[in-house]
């Protein structure tokens, strides 16, 4: 076992990890921050994205130990737990863009990082490209997209998650 | 997984070290490739030894007619970079391709060369474009890097540190996708720099990355997608799988080298 310290959500936290610990086994089974899903632990459906020091990575193909002062945000710390939801949040639940919800926090986490990159104006061609590591069982995509550019124009205005990292 | 130990030198001598002392050690770049095949136990190294925290492992610079790219330069930084965009849009382009952004956030060069997985995109790059890999010891031409799938003229305790890329004056990349894994099932990447005319394939090859003479040839009479025209490479040697038959692959090359010049000479 090895000692790691990192910030996740805002909050230092030192675990103590077996080497082959991965982030999201860090995250849901000690921290027990199970927002974060393991959809197929192979680096395929998306499920487990969260930020690693502001960018989108698969925390189910990163060792915890590889996170030494690292700072992750993860869907929980998106917006405060009483608090109004994060504008992507808000438009995935407007625009019904999730129906069993398993993909769900990797969507909206991978979808606030395309923000991040690509800006707030984002056509369907760009969201679909840009939602290629995100896999949905459900919903057959079209209202996570519609969601996504919607999420996207609100985080122009209100709160944003530069708040929360 | 099997049971491991974690090593993050600071310094790439403490890393050269690890090695040198661990022969079974291995190097972890960006993991995309080395974890996943960790957690399928086809690989069990008793050491990892994390390069993230090696200084001067990454980052991107023009140096004369060259550019070099850090060994730990990630996937979506050389896709995103403005350098690269003016020096060879063909590379950063290619950088774009790979896998999807989260694992273009992770994924490095370095490791993907290293690796030379016979479908990976970089390894095209590297030898259409006549780049050199440098290590800790020595300067390695592509030309002599890949030595067949998953195999490179690496030596052990040798750790590339960056690759430098001459630029070209015309080139392009044209990847044919694997419809699953997106993976290139074939890849070709053309360049000219005077009259110095290259043209490497990914994905086709039984052997890994390799380039076309014949084509090569023909393209310097003229840098045209004409030239090319009902040239095809023999099936021999070619992959074949569940995704493509080899006479399917060695069709593709064909095809894309045609596109790959059309979109070099900006048609
Ligand atoms: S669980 Fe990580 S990508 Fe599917
Ligand atoms: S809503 Fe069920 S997997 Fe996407």
């Amino acid at each position: 076992m090895a000692a790691v310290s990192l910030t996740v959500n805002g909050k230092p936290v030192t675990a103590d990890v077996d080497s082959r610990t991965l982030l999201v086994q860090l995250l849901r089974e000690q921290l027990r921050l199970t927002g974060t899903h393991v959809g197929c632990d192979t680096s395929q459906c998306g499920a487990c994205v969260v930020h690693v020091n502001g960018r989108a990575v698969k925390s189910c193909t990163i060792l915890a130990l590889q996170l030494e002062g690292a700072n992750v945000l993860t869907i929980e710390g998106l917006a405060p737990a009483d608090g109004p939801l994060h504008p992507m949040q808000e438009a995935f639940r407007e625009n019904h863009g999730l129906q069993c919800g398993y993909c769900t926090p990797g969507m909206i986490m991978t979808a606030v990082d395309m923000v991040r990159r690509k800006g707030h104006d984002l056509d369907d061609h760009t969201i679909r490209e840009e939602l290629e590591g995100n896999i949905c069982r459900c919903t057959g995509y079209h209202n996570i997209v519609k969601a996504i550019a919607a999420g996207a124009r609100a985080m122009r205005h209100g709160a944003t998650a530069a708040a929360a990292e | 997984m099997y049971a491991f130990t974690f090593h993050r030198p600071q310094t790439l001598r403490q890393a050269v070290g690890l090695l040198a002392k661990n022969e079974e050690a291995k190097l972890l770049a960006g993991g995309h490739t080395l974890l996943p095949t960790m957690k399928l136990r086809l690989a069990g190294p008793p050491q990892l030894v994390d390069l993230s925290l090696v200084d001067g492992l990454s980052g991107i610079e023009l140096r004369g007619r060259s550019l070099s790219i850090g060994a730990m330069t990630r996937h979506n930084d050389v896709n995103t970079s403005p350098v690269v965009h003016e020096a060879i849009p063909a590379l950063a382009k290619l950088a774009g391709l790979i896998g999807d952004p989260a694992v273009r956030h992770m994924g490095t060069i370095g490791g993907s060369i290293a690796n030379n997985d016979p479908n990976a995109d970089y390894p095209a790059a590297c030898l259409g474009l006549g780049a050199t890999i440098i290590t800790n010891k020595r300067r390695i031409k592509a030309d002599d890097f890949f030595t067949g799938m998953f195999s490179t003229a690496l030596e052990p305790a040798e750790i590339i540190t960056k690759v430098s890329f001459p630029i070209p004056k015309k080139a392009a990349y044209q990847k044919f996708k694997n419809q699953a894994s997106r993976f290139a099932l074939v890849g070709v990447f053309v360049s000219k720099r005077g009259s110095d005319i290259r043209l490497a394939v990914t994905g086709a090859g039984a052997n890994g990355v390799f380039r076309v003479p014949s084509f090569e040839e023909a393209l310097k009479t003229r840098f045209s997608p004409k030239s090319l025209e009902g040239m095809s490479i023999p099936a021999d040697g070619m992959n074949s799988d569940i995704h493509g038959s080899a006479e399917y692959r060695a069709h593709l090359v064909g095809v894309l080298a045609r596109r790959a010049v059309a979109e070099a000479i900006g048609k």
